[in-house]
């Protein structure tokens, strides 16, 4: 019944011939971590040893994955510059730079360069 | 009988005045306007045909402050009330000229509760709301307009209502109600209790109870649909009329209304206009990621105003019915709940809201 998504995904890339089982390299608060190409980038923090992924708007507590299938936003974490993305739902990408999400998500960034 | 914002509210009133309460509620899956609603504490818009309204309005608005105080030093629970005057944001000159015409009609009529009200232009609402698009062309501004943290209300008046003795009892729904000589027998499926004086505050189900006690309360769910943001850094200190950030930091936007029934869902149609809308009042929101969608029933009546009244022989029983719970909340607490316990008659200005005006045939 559970199975490593890696392992489900090289198993149908050796269909298709695509990617198998790669090594990727990311960053989470500057520092360099490294995960499995397939595996989603919550699984890939927890596997580095990452707990708390951000601190709530609210109380400031710390919380990190719960659901781990897109329900919970509990998991938020900012990717590559863009805030409050779902861990959970978020494929581990190579060079990925990932932070802690600190409170609410701010979007005056996005705003200020007209995106 | 009714165990949302309602009903809780009076009850606060009730207990705050030293009356024995037990609060009669449905379990959780009945329809609960008050764990849906918008919760505008909203002025403006309200009883621009029936003065009696704006005034009843305005004195909620003015009695949150006194509610909201007490709440807290009593359970410790902040319910993120303020106060800091509210928009109705026009995308259309239209729109504007159609509240501007509802407005001065109003403050036309005589003996009205005035309100002080500003039309502003694109440039002033610009000036005091910097991130606002380049549609909207004005906005109608009321200083007594605010907002409130409906579920920590809820919690709130619950927890009041507990320390202060009142009994809640869900699961309780009622099945059937006796006139008594000496007061009410209700039975439901959880067995009987009897009392001397009966409120009823059960929203839509007031149409069902109401007739038992000889009153009537013809209301009707009104769908109305919301969106919540995830929780973003405060930008928005104004509610709108149709959006609002919370205590919290998500952006709520609402007030989408539809006759559809008990069907409490959302549909696409109707969100994807009230996000079009939104974003055009404030650009910045496509920034930004829905995380829930909802709907919830407004419990109306035939002309959208509250209904309260009272049997005028025998023990005494009262009905209240309004599609606005959290804006009424101070007044129903403050002086609805006493007046009901000191007096058991209700406040001289609710003659206005009986429901004997939907019998009278339509003139003009």
């Amino acid at each position: 019944m559970f199975r490593p998504i890696s392992k489900r995904l090289s198993q149908s890339d050796d269909q298709s011939g695509a990617r198998g089982d790669q090594t990727l390299e990311f960053t989470f608060d500057g520092r360099r971590m490294f995960g499995r190409a397939g595996d989603s980038l919550a699984v890939s923090l927890l596997a580095n040893g990452v707990e708390a992924f951000r601190e709530t708007p609210v109380s400031g507590a710390k919380r990190g994955p719960y659901c781990l299938m897109g329900v919970c936003f509990d998991c938020l974490v900012v990717v590559d510059g863009v805030g409050n993305r779902q861990a959970c739902l978020t494929p581990l990408q190579q060079n990925m730079v990932v932070e802690t999400q600190h409170g609410a998500r701010n979007v005056d960034s996005l705003e200020k360069t007209g995106q | 009988m009714g165990g949302g914002i309602v009903g809780a509210s009076i009850a606060f009133g009730l207990a705050r005045s030293g009356e024995r309460v037990v609060l009669l509620d449905e379990g959780d899956i009945a329809f609960r306007a008050s764990r849906g609603n918008f919760a505008l504490v909203w002025v403006q818009s309200k009883g621009l045909a029936l003065p009696p309204y704006a005034a009843w309005t305005q004195q909620s608005a003015a009695e949150w402050h006194e509610l909201a105080r007490i709440l807290l030093d009593e359970t410790g629970i902040d319910v993120a009330h303020s106060q800091p005057g509210g928009f109705t944001l026009c995308l259309s000159q239209k729109e504007v000229d159609a509240r501007l015409n509802k407005l001065k009609q109003f403050h036309n009529l005589p003996g009205v509760a005035q309100f002080p009200y500003e039309i502003l232009d694109h440039d002033e609402v610009k000036r005091r709301l910097p991130d606002i698009g380049n549609k909207v062309v004005g906005a109608v501004y009321s200083p007594l307009d605010g907002h409130a943290n409906p579920l920590l209300l809820m919690r709130s008046l619950h927890n009041y209502l507990t320390i202060k003795g009142a009994e809640y009892r869900p699961a309780h729904a009622v099945d059937s109600i006796q006139t008594e000589a000496d007061g009410f027998r209700l039975k439901g499926s959880w067995g009987e209790i009897r009392t001397a004086k009966l409120i009823l505050a059960a929203g839509l189900g007031n149409a069902r109870l109401a007739p038992m006690v000889g009153l009537e309360a013809p209301v009707k769910p009104s769908r109305g649909q919301l969106i919540v943001t995830e929780k973003t850094t405060p930008f928005l200190h104004n509610p709108m009329v149709t959006i609002r950030q919370t205590n919290e930091g998500g952006i709520l936007i609402g007030d989408s209304k539809e006759e559809a029934g008990f069907e409490n869902v959302t549909g696409t149609g109707v969100l994807s206009v009230m996000a079009d809308r939104a974003m055009q009042m404030f650009p910045r929101l496509r920034h930004l990621n829905v995380v829930r969608t909802w709907s919830a029933l407004r419990v109306m009546s035939p002309d959208g105003f509250p209904i309260y009244d009272q049997t005028n022989s025998g023990p005494p029983a009262f009905v209240t019915s309004c599609h606005s719970g959290i804006t009424l909340a101070g007044v129903h607490a403050i002086t609805l709940g006493p007046a009901l316990s000191q007096t058991s008659r209700l406040p001289e200005i609710l003659t206005a809201f009986t429901p004997k005006r939907f019998h009278v045939p339509a003139h003009q």
